[in-house]
């Protein structure tokens, strides 16, 4: 039997009837139909599929949707606010921090929940917060220096 | 990529094409309106000018393949087939043709890998967009320009010799205020020009927008979460589908009980012998649904795996083939002071694109439309055309964003398997791999083995050198020293051979076969070095009589600060050269080895690179960071386990990707080259990083790897033997 599920997603409320074991990625993906956060690998290895769980970075492939009941969910497509693109998101696009952009989305998911944790971050900061975030293209120094230039833009905010 | 070897990998002779594109052009020019049309069919000698591949036993495009139209809005379309996987066609592109036509970038738009919009194009490959169709196209801008300044001849009543083009506006140069823009010109034409003879493009010097770095054009797409990938695609009362896989290449079904399956509400099952599909609304459910089916299985037996197959190579190789040969072996023997014997190995490696391939197919009466994750969306057609018995015109592919290709999405299964089930339910369907069967499925850069025996004289030249490749494949096999008695072969074909050799697909991975060979080769120069007691850079420099090879290799040390000591130093310091896609290359690593771990940190890489005119210099600058990126990969750490036809690897728990915390410092230098036409960017760097980092631990510690990947494992049994 379908759960009724409520959660805040991009700002919004959200109510389902849905299995509240189904996957969180799947249920963004095809039920809601926000196709920005990617499948990767379905393991919670490479980090296409993060969004942001109150606020902080977290695998939509490793999450049931009866996990985020009550709580706020912010995926790619959230992430601007009236139109005007969230400073990472610039940041991406002012370094070229993508190639295919596949694994952007996550990237900046990534990124957002990193800044949230420490508005400061050292390169080496970066590197560890961002680690378990795979890129095959190599876009990787661009996207460190993205977060730079985003970090020093929020702080300055 | 060598001409056999686009033809061996997914081409087969289409008979009749021609009739298909005469058809498809008539619907084609009613769709897209009046202005100004260019058409060029790249394989003519124009092309060949260009110094690239005429591929000659391909019989299409007989035709066009690449396409140019200028609106009545002033706006310049480029329609082609090619497709972009993240190498940035979708930036360079417009910026040859924004150039060439002397129209603002903004008033540009690409339209890629449509085959109802879009002409022919084989496949995106081989670093050819840029180096092959780049011409071309540049090539159609000048024609459409001529055009379009003798139509304001015409219109202003001056003589074209007087008139300027700047920015998608033509004008009388002794009268600035008489002025017509390309949309005017546009206005009311419907001319179709041909491309036959080869129009005077500009020269380097004239560039304004192509030589410039542009950011990527698709950039806030990608960051926004806009950009459609094929698995994005949503088309009403479509179903997702998950198919059970053998558990080996070979194996076959036996049984299977379906029925756990069917009770779960909404799933529908198809069962066609050995393939068997359950599909849902929802993939996650069908995932789940899928499970429940219990096959039993007839797995064939393994006969080698990843440790043992280098023996397999050995035993079942064919005679050589010689490829380049010179002088006098047994001369060059007698002559040599020292002698060289080494055998290189290095292990299958998995393309792993972070989008796995997907598909979306919609038939709609007699018609089909499919999404496809791909690197040639005409093949794709082809295949699903043959899939569902329907005559290519009446199948349109389209290709949204690729998640990266690397050469590993031509083959194009995912997309039969859409249409086969669309066809069977009657409904959409879209098929995307999970991680497990996209390790399965991979086409693997083929496992090689390459034995050298080299010698040099006591001048501390090259006296000999005797080069056999198993399996990789020749490109890069041919070396570019001094050296007056040589020999070089390839035993076995590259990629793409037959099951015998390998248990399951191969296919090209970025610069296919020249990883391999450029691992052997650079390894090898370095042992020479070592063993004449000369340093790495200098023994290069006394054997090479190349000048782009030289040039790049001084500029590669002197942006290093290279500076000469006794090898091993304990420094840490690699150096590499090698030639691919036009390119030539060389790089300075500096590397860190922990001898307790055997692990190895790159701290530095350099890498020089000649590539011809630079079209977008950050496009290029990207590339070669990618490059030397995905190339710690396979330097380091990738290498797919199997046994048999059984794939071990299904997941990054046990196959390694390259990290944030691997990535060294990268500096490139780009040699200022206006003499040579644009060549490949995305796949020269690639090849150094294996000796680089071989050459490095060599240097940091006087171990000498001879296998890749350079695991801590084969580190630590390497710096046993020093």
């Amino acid at each position: 039997m379908p759960d009724k599920i409520s959660f805040k997603l991009n700002e919004k409320p959200v109510e389902l009837a849905v299995d509240g074991d189904r996957t969180l990625l799947w249920v963004l993906r095809t039920d809601l139909g926000l196709t920005g956060t990617k499948f990767g690998c379905g393991e919670g290895y490479c980090g296409c599929c993060t969004i942001l769980l109150n606020q902080r970075a977290a695998r939509s492939c490793q999450l049931q949707v009866k996990d985020v009941a009550g709580k706020e969910v912010v995926t790619i497509e959230g992430l601007a606010k009236d139109g005007k693109l969230h400073p990472l998101q610039k940041a991406f696009m002012d370094h070229d921090g993508m190639q295919c952009g596949y694994c952007t989305p996550g990237m900046i998911m990534t990124g957002v929940g990193l800044l949230r944790l420490n508005l400061q971050p050292t390169e080496k900061q970066i590197v560890s917060g961002m680690e378990k975030n795979f890129c095959r293209c190599g876009a990787h120094v661009r996207i460190i220096a993205a977060i730079q230039q985003a970090a020093a833009e929020l702080k300055g905010a | 990529m060598k001409t056999e070897d686009y033809l061996a990998h997914n081409f087969r002779d289409l008979g009749g094409i021609e009739d298909i594109f005469t058809s498809n052009r008539r619907d084609f020019l009613k769709r897209v309106g009046g202005g100004i049309m260019i058409f060029v069919a790249i394989q003519d000698a124009l092309f060949a000018q260009e110094g690239a591949p005429v591929r000659n036993r391909m019989r299409p495009p007989s035709d066009f393949n690449a396409f140019l139209r200028i609106g009545e809005d002033g706006r310049v379309t480029c329609l082609t087939g090619k497709i972009e996987m993240g190498q940035g066609i979708i930036t360079s592109l417009p910026q040859m043709l924004a150039e060439e036509l002397d129209t603002p970038l903004a008033t540009v738009d690409i339209k890629l890998g449509d085959t109802d919009e879009c002409p022919y194009d084989m496949g995106t490959w081989g670093s050819m967009s840029t180096r092959g169709f780049g011409p071309a196209l540049r090539a159609a801008a000048a024609e459409a320009k001529g055009v379009l300044l003798s139509l304001a001849a015409e219109k202003l009543k001056v003589p074209q010799e007087q008139l300027v083009a700047r920015d998608g506006i033509i004008f009388d140069s002794k009268n600035e205020k008489s002025r017509v823009t390309y949309g005017e010109l546009a206005k009311g034409q419907k001319i179709e020009k041909h491309l036959e003879t080869k129009p005077a493009v500009k020269d380097v010097a004239e560039f304004k927008i192509s030589g410039q770095p542009h950011t990527r054009r698709d950039g806030e797409a990608k960051v926004t979460g806009k950009a459609d990938y094929a698995a994005d695609i949503r088309v009403p009362g479509m179903l997702y589908a998950k198919i059970l896989r053998p558990p080996a290449h070979g194996a076959k079904l036996k049984s299977a009980d379906t029925a756990p399956a069917k009770e779960i509400a909404g799933v529908q099952i198809v069962q066609d012998g050995d393939f068997i599909a359950v599909l849902h609304e929802f993939p996650d459910v069908a995932e789940d649904a899928l499970e429940k089916i219990k096959p039993e299985w007839d797995k064939p037996e393994a006969t080698f795996d990843d440790k043992t197959v280098f023996d397999h190579f050995q035993k079942i190789a064919p005679e050589p083939r010689v490829l380049k040969s010179g002088g006098d072996l047994d001369a060059g023997k007698n002559s040599a002071a020292k002698k060289f014997d080494a055998t290189y190995l290095n292990s299958y490696v998995a393309h792993s694109p972070m989008e796995t391939h997907a598909a979306l197919c919609q038939i709609e009466g007699d018609h089909a439309t499919v999404w496809v994750s791909t690197q040639n969306p005409f093949a794709a057609r082809e295949k699903v055309a043959g899939v569902l018995g329907f005559p290519v015109e009446k199948v349109r592919v389209i290709t949204p964003y690729v998640g990266g290709g690397f050469g590993g999405k031509t083959d194009n299964q995912q997309a039969a398997e859409a249409a086969r089930l669309a066809k069977a339910v009657d409904k959409p369907v879209q098929v995307m791999w999970n991680r497990e069967e996209e390790f399965f499925y991979d086409t693997f850069r083929p496992a090689a083995v390459v034995k050298i025996n080299s010698g040099v004289d006591d001048a501390g030249k090259m006296a000999f050198w005797d080069y056999d490749v198993y399996f990789a494949g020749e490109r890069g096999a041919q070396q570019f020293y001094t050296v007056p008695n040589h020999r070089t072969a390839a035993r076995g074909g590259g990629f793409g051979a037959a099951r015998e050799v390998h248990p399951f697909a191969t296919g090209s991975w970025r610069a296919p076969g020249n990883n391999t060979n450029t691992f052997a080769r650079e390894s090898h120069i370095d042992v020479m070095a070592a063993g004449a007691g000369v340093d790495p850079v200098q023994f290069r420099l006394n054997n090479l009589k190349d000048h782009r090879m030289i040039r790049v290799l001084k500029a590669a040390a002197d942006k290093f600060g290279w500076t000469s000591a006794k090898f091993p130093s304990k420094r840490g310091y690699g150096v590499a050269c090698g030639i691919d896609a036009g390119t030539y290359v060389a790089g300075i690593a500096e590397v860190g080895v922990d001898a307790d771990t055997g692990n190895v940190h790159v701290k530095r890489v350099v890498c020089a690179q000649d590539m011809g005119v630079v079209i977008n210099p950050e496009g290029a600058q990207i590339q070669l960071e990618g490059c030397v990126t995905m190339g710690l990969g396979y330097a380091l750490a990738e290498e797919v386990h199997f046994n048999g036809g059984e794939i071990l690897d299904t997941n990054y728990d046990s196959y390694e990707l390259p990290r944030f915390s691997w990535v060294p410092k990268i500096e490139s230098v780009f040699i200022t080259n206006n003499e040579t036409p644009p060549q490949g960017g995305g796949e020269p760097a690639i090849i150094l990083m294996g000796a680089l980092v071989a050459n490095g631990i060599y240097d940091a510690t006087g171990a000498r790897l001879f296998q890749l990947p350079m695991t801590p494992d084969r580190i630590k049994a390497a710096l046993q033997k020093v």
